[in-house]
């Protein structure tokens, strides 16, 4: 693998190396670069288009899988979809994300569909970085759709996390959950330049006992420009609960769309939102402790997004 | 040594919040500013840490005329400030405050150190976030524990017992009546409490933006307990 390839796998994957007994599939430039199956995960390229099938069994627990895209090139776009199929009982952690790399003036480009289909009492943590890189002036973009589909009692674990580096990101997510099934999604943006993030969130909360936490926590700096949306459906006895929260900077814009529909007597929904700019009071405490008015910010900054 | 001149200060509408305030803080000295509320105490205290900007009038620090300068400069010349109403933040922990305080990072136990001297179980609270999950009480001794962490040539606290409940602040003069001896520096607390004026070296009484009067405690203080009208300096029942 050469050298900047597997630089942009560690920045995705968050570590030097897959870990020896995790399966993985490094997809670089829309190939399958390097794979590995476990006893307990299973990994087959789609027939049909492209992309790959992920089977974990029941008795995987505690085990990851690693699936991270890269594009390296200018003027490349990448389509793929990825479905996961996660047996009743499993417990699995994804490393999945993408880098994309601008070397030029054409746009690189990654479109991620994703679906999990998590059969009763599964658990998985889904982790996706995206990261912009490069010194091309080509768009470095991002597009992932994910959709999940929860039998009872399972669990979904999102968390993303885009900090600079992308032009422009549409991140439409989907949740169907059923009796006691639970999905949270935790969101981390931090954009600049004249870069745009827009994310959709869309959850129905079919089942009874099923519930939805949906965490945003962005920063939009610059001359950026960010928009949330989130819609969920609380259909039964049910809870649900969508938090944004949002930094704007300079002449940064974030615009917070958050719908709740009831259709059911016992469904328990909130939604909080907040946008602003870093509280005055935050800054002066911190300056009072003898940091400089910047490092206050930097502080700040840090830790909204941890 | 701290030594306001002739300090003013309005805000819109509201003028002479502050008229021609003038005390010092002597080196090593132990003072307490109380009075009624709204007197414009916790406005002297802003404007000595750099938060407000006076009309007119100068502030100086050993001998420094720091009026002009801000809220960093002052801090790293050795002015510490605990808030009346603590800030709450998201992802910043009491350990982050305490270390930004001291300047330097900190092994486990001696960051807890702090803590334990303002009546909190280290280990419970060490790696929160200073966040809306503290109560009012909880965040008020982590902020009195910032400050002590700050060692500062001159701490300033403002209300060090708002939000604390009697009981609790009972336990919490011991920190004050010590902090003399942790500090090796001068220590300006806005107060009505009487077990606070009780241990100071000086009293300045503010009200209505003036100095009614100030001096040292054995002076000041007996008249202030003598009129029990008044209502900036409640006596304790016990």
């Amino acid at each position: 693998m050469e050298d900047n390839v597997k630089s942009m796998l560690q920045e995705v994957i968050e570590r030097q190396e897959i870990p020896e007994n995790a399966a993985y599939n490094i997809r670089s430039d829309g190939k399958a670069a390097a794979r590995r199956n476990t006893k307990h995960i299973q990994i087959t390229p789609k027939k049909d288009k492209p992309g790959i099938d992920i089977h974990v069994s029941g008795e995987a627990q505690k085990e990851e899988v690693f699936i991270p895209a890269l594009v390296t090139h200018s003027g490349f776009t990448d389509l793929v979809y990825n479905d996961f199929y996660i047996e009743p009982g499993a417990d699995v952690t994804i490393v999945a994300g993408c880098s994309v790399c601008s070397n030029g003036c054409d746009a690189s480009e990654h479109h991620g569909i994703h679906r999990f289909f998590l059969g009763e009492n599964a658990h998985v943590l889904y982790l996706e970085k995206h990261v912009g890189s490069g010194e091309g002036t080509g768009e470095r973009i991002i597009n992932p759709e994910t959709e999940v589909y929860g039998d009872p009692g399972s669990y979904m674990e999102i968390e993303t996390t885009q900090i600079r580096g992308v032009d422009s990101t549409n991140r439409v997510s989907r949740a169907v959950m059923q009796d006691n099934a639970k999905i949270e999604i935790r969101e981390k943006i931090l954009t600049h330049g004249k870069q745009y993030a827009r994310t959709e969130f869309s959850v129905d909360l079919n089942g009874n006992g099923s519930s939805a936490r949906l965490i945003s926590r962005s920063v939009a700096t610059e001359q950026s420009s960010q928009l949330f949306v989130s819609n969920m459906n609380g259909n039964a006895d049910c809870a649900g609960h969508s938090e944004c929260d949002a930094i704007i900077m300079d002449e940064g814009k974030v615009s917070a769309q958050p719908e709740i529909h009831a259709e059911h007597l016992d469904a328990k929904l909130i939604h909080e939102a907040s946008i602003g700019r870093i509280a005055g009071d935050q800054l002066m405490k911190l300056m009072s402790l003898g940091l400089t008015e910047k490092e206050a910010e930097e502080w700040i900054i840090r830790g909204f997004l941890k | 040594m701290l030594e306001l001149q002739n300090i003013c200060f309005s805000a819109g509408d509201h003028e002479g919040i502050l008229k021609n305030v003038s005390f010092t803080v002597p080196d090593n000295r132990f003072v307490v500013i109380t009075g009624p509320n709204g007197g414009g105490k916790s406005t002297i205290a802003r404007i000595i840490a750099g938060l407000q900007t006076p009309d007119s009038g100068r502030i100086l620090f050993n001998g420094e005329d720091i009026t002009g300068l801000s809220i960093t400069e002052r801090a790293r010349m050795g002015i510490s400030y605990a808030f009346q109403q603590p800030v709450r933040f998201k992802g910043i922990t009491v350990r982050d405050l305490i270390e930004l305080a001291s300047g330097e990072k900190l092994d486990r136990d001696h960051a807890c150190k702090y803590l334990v001297e303002v009546g909190l179980c280290a280990a419970n609270y060490i790696d929160r976030e200073v966040n809306e999950s503290l109560s009012g009480g909880e965040i008020k001794r982590i902020e009195i524990a910032v400050a002590l962490a700050r060692k500062s040539a001159l701490s300033i606290f403002d209300e060090p017992e708002a939000g604390i409940d009697l009981w609790s602040f009972r336990n919490l003069i011991g920190v004050f009546e010590h902090l003399q001896d942790q500090l090796h520096g001068s220590i300006l607390i806005i107060s009505h409490q009487e077990r606070i004026l009780n241990i100071a070296d000086e009293i300045i009484v503010l009200a209505n933006g003036s100095i009614r009067t100030m001096g040292p405690r054995e002076e000041v203080l007996p008249h202030l307990l003598k009129e029990e009208s008044q209502a900036f300096c409640p006596r304790e029942t016990n």
